[in-house]
């Protein structure tokens, strides 16, 4: 694809002139170099991950058997909301911009992002944001208990007092993604080394450009949604209060016009990995660039006009069912596209399992499942069967975790080398993946046969003809946490060096202006951009 | 080395207009709250009707159908007041002037401020269904016990197509006394 040139080692020279890397809490503190930013952004969504992974055992322990015997209800619902919140907010969002923060810059050879004194902002923010939702659960009367999606007049009336510190918390998380965005589409659009062309871009690039653009068009309508909840409840503004001429249908409207987007915001980056990882262990180029490119854009656009879908049981008129209904079934055609490219990538080539492949390789047949479930949901009539039920909880989970988080972990496998310098320790690898990968399919697979056999969502006791699948779900999760362990035990031990030394390829086939800099990356690299050809 | 000045420059340009997208769809958020009250007022899909008194203008009667119209009437959780629709099912023609009635009392001890509101289902009616005068366009205060009987006049549009030959209206009562207070509270200190 693209080589750099001569300039390379002009950066081992460079180095001597800069002054040493700061140590200690002031570096972390104060950094605006986007590879220590990006390396908190990974150490903060993975403590998230565990933390809002600790929420779903406290849920998955409550329904391992029917009746109510660990948590009482309202607890339970806030258990529920927050574990959404943070994966959502705190795991994925921050790893993916992780992983842009540490990977665009030399991905395209530039030196930096291109506002990294907001990019420190953009991270430094963040636990404060979660410290102000995480306090919130300790208020007397409690957290948020009223779903990630927090529907009026549920999280307007019905609230508790704390209502005002997820608001806070959301609007603080929304700065973050905004400001994140901007450096992101500024960076990529300025900042490439001369002859990299647009259809030159690395895929990751080039996914999240087309994810940041999503980012700042709709995180303002979050932002603006969850004003109007706090003016509903505390100033006496009437946005969904239909006594005062407002309407509750519309908070669904608005909240799902930012919500549909923000989930092709969470799976969008994971494309982008997956098709740097296949062609590296295929030993092949990605098939099919060009129209991964137009794939990724068409479906960014397509995510603006099918938010309804999430609204299939709200009285809407037929006419405008019938829209969204056909709508959501055109984005599965882009999405088609992609998964058959990576598969028409791997045909034919010469192929290796290490486990970045194997993360890719089970994204790329699992997120397929999830996307096929999400294909189900989207034909209107039957949604009336599935809405609401726990057939909507293994899509999502689905294509949030076998999908996004799979592909996190894909990533963090095969850039940790560069990061690092070292090689993971490929025992707890593998033991990690295979682990997960059985466990998570114990855990969510079933959640289809008890959606379909009528199991709501969002409940903390359920009818007994439901309990054995819940038992073999609750177990499936509680084995997929403690493999989290595995990889926190390995990440440790990669970060503390203990490993064997990694080249500058790392990998056989890896091709990408990341791999023709040592490992471990230097901490200012590209300093003078190299050209490309 | 490279050229600091203008590629920070180009920076803080397209900085500049990235932000300008922020605060547009900041400000399209709160734009989609009148854009849906319009979006509902042009199809009516929303099943909401007309918020102020239409004029009743002497149009050509259509006595050639008649329109059924259905009177169902709701109380929020909370709210105690009786309220039943004295004509329950009207038969009416197009273009014509009609009244009913409506039967409240506050059962409790205290005074209550009570807000309807309508909603007509099927959505594409609710365009045609012309109110001339309702309770539901304004608050209505009830002493404590206090009752009345409340008209509603209305006519259904002559335009309404041929196929809509029934519709219902239900009235949702809502207990609105803390809210009508702050305003109260609050003309009462700007007319100081």
């Amino acid at each position: 694809m693209s080589t750099a040139t001569d300039t390379l080692h002009h950066d081992e020279h460079d180095e001597h002139h800069h002054h040493h890397i700061p140590k200690g809490i002031k570096r972390w503190l104060l950094t605006t170099n986007h590879k220590d930013i990006g390396t908190l952004y990974l150490w903060f969504s993975f403590i998230m991950f565990l933390t809002g992974g600790a929420m779903a055992m406290i849920i998955r322990a409550e329904l391992f058997q029917p009746g109510l015997q660990i948590v009482d209800p309202n607890f339970f619902n806030q258990m529920t909301t927050v574990h959404g919140l943070i994966m959502v907010f705190g795991a994925v969002m921050p790893a993916f911009t992780g992983l842009a923060n540490w990977l665009i810059p030399m991905m395209i050879g530039a030196p930096d992002m291109a506002l990294p004194r907001m990019n420190n902002w953009s991270f430094w923010i963040l636990p404060f944001a979660f410290l102000i939702l995480l306090s919130s659960l300790f208020l007397e009367g409690g957290g948020p208990a009223f779903g990630w999606t927090f529907y009026a007049p549920l999280s307007t009336t019905y609230s508790s007092d704390s209502t005002a510190l997820f608001v806070f918390s959301v609007h603080i998380m929304g700065i973050s993604s905004i400001m994140g965005a901007i450096n992101v589409i500024v960076t990529i659009w300025n900042m490439r080394a001369p002859g990299m062309t647009w259809m030159k871009m690395p895929m990751f690039v080039w996914t999240w450009l087309i994810t940041a653009f999503l980012l700042i068009a709709v995180m303002p309508v979050l932002a603006g949604v969850v004003t109007m909840v706090l003016t509903d409840k505390y100033f006496g503004t009437s946005f969904f209060n239909a006594a005062g001429g407002g309407d509750p249908v519309m908070f669904q409207h608005i909240f799902w016009f930012f919500g549909h987007p923000e989930v092709y915001i969470m799976i969008l980056p994971a494309f982008g990995i997956i098709s740097h990882i296949i062609p590296t262990f295929a030993r092949k180029p990605l098939f099919g660039y060009a129209s991964m490119v137009y794939a990724t854009a068409s479906i960014a656009l397509l995510s603006f006009i099918v938010w309804a879908h999430h609204m299939f049981t709200t009285g809407m008129p037929v006419a405008a069912e019938m829209f969204f209904m056909f709508a959501t079934m055109l984005i599965s055609v882009p999405t088609g596209v992609k998964v058959f490219n990576w598969v028409a990538t791997m045909w034919r080539g010469s192929m290796t399992f290490e486990v970045p492949m194997l993360f890719a390789i089970a994204f790329v047949v699992l997120f397929t499942i999830g996307g096929l479930s999400g294909l189900m949901l989207a034909i209107t009539p039957v949604d009336f069967q599935y809405h609401d039920t726990y057939f909507v909880v293994a899509h999502f989970h689905y294509v949030l975790v076998t999908g996004a988080i799979f592909s996190i972990m894909a990533a963090a496998y095969y850039w940790l080398p560069k990061w690092t310098g070292v090689m993971y320790d490929n025992t707890l690898a593998k033991w990690h993946f295979w682990a997960s990968l059985v466990s998570v399919n114990v855990l969510f697979f079933p959640m289809h046969f008890v959606g379909l056999a009528g199991m709501p969502r969002r409940i903390p006791d359920y009818a007994l003809q439901f309990a054995d699948f819940n038992k073999w779900i609750s177990i499936g999760g509680f084995a997929f946490g403690l493999s989290q362990l595995i990889f926190l035990a390995l990440l440790i031990k990669a970060c503390r060096k203990k490993g064997e030394p990694a080249s500058a390829q790392v990998w056989e086939g890896a091709e990408g202006l990341e791999w023709e800099i040592p490992s471990p990356a230097p901490y200012h690299t590209f300093e003078t951009p190299p050209i490309i050809k | 080395m490279m050229n600091q000045s203008t590629s920070s420059n180009q920076n803080n340009k397209l900085v500049v207009k990235l932000v300008v997208i922020v605060f547009g769809m900041f400000t399209f958020g709160f734009a989609l709250v009148p854009l849906y009250d319009v979006f509902c007022d042009i199809t009516g899909i929303n099943g909401k009707t007309n918020e102020t008194a239409i004029v009743y203008e002497a149009t050509d009667i259509d006595r050639s159908r008649l329109v059924t119209i259905e009177f169902i009437t709701k109380t929020t959780t909370g709210m105690p007041w009786a309220f039943k629709a004295k004509t329950k099912r009207i038969q009416v023609h197009p273009g014509e002037l009609n009244q009913v009635e409506f039967y409240v009392k506050n059962p409790a001890f205290r005074d209550i401020v009570g807000q309807a509101i309508p909603s007509v289902s099927p959505g594409t009616a609710a365009l045609y269904l012309n109110k001339t005068e309702c309770f539901c366009f304004n608050n209505q205060p009830l002493l404590a016990g206090e009752d009345a009987l409340m008209p509603m006049q209305f006519y259904v549009d002559p335009q309404i197509p041929e196929d809509v030959t029934y519709f219902t209206v239900q009235y949702t009562l809502y207990d609105v006394t803390a809210a009508a207070q702050k305003v109260a509270e609050a003309q009462a200190q700007a007319s100081e």
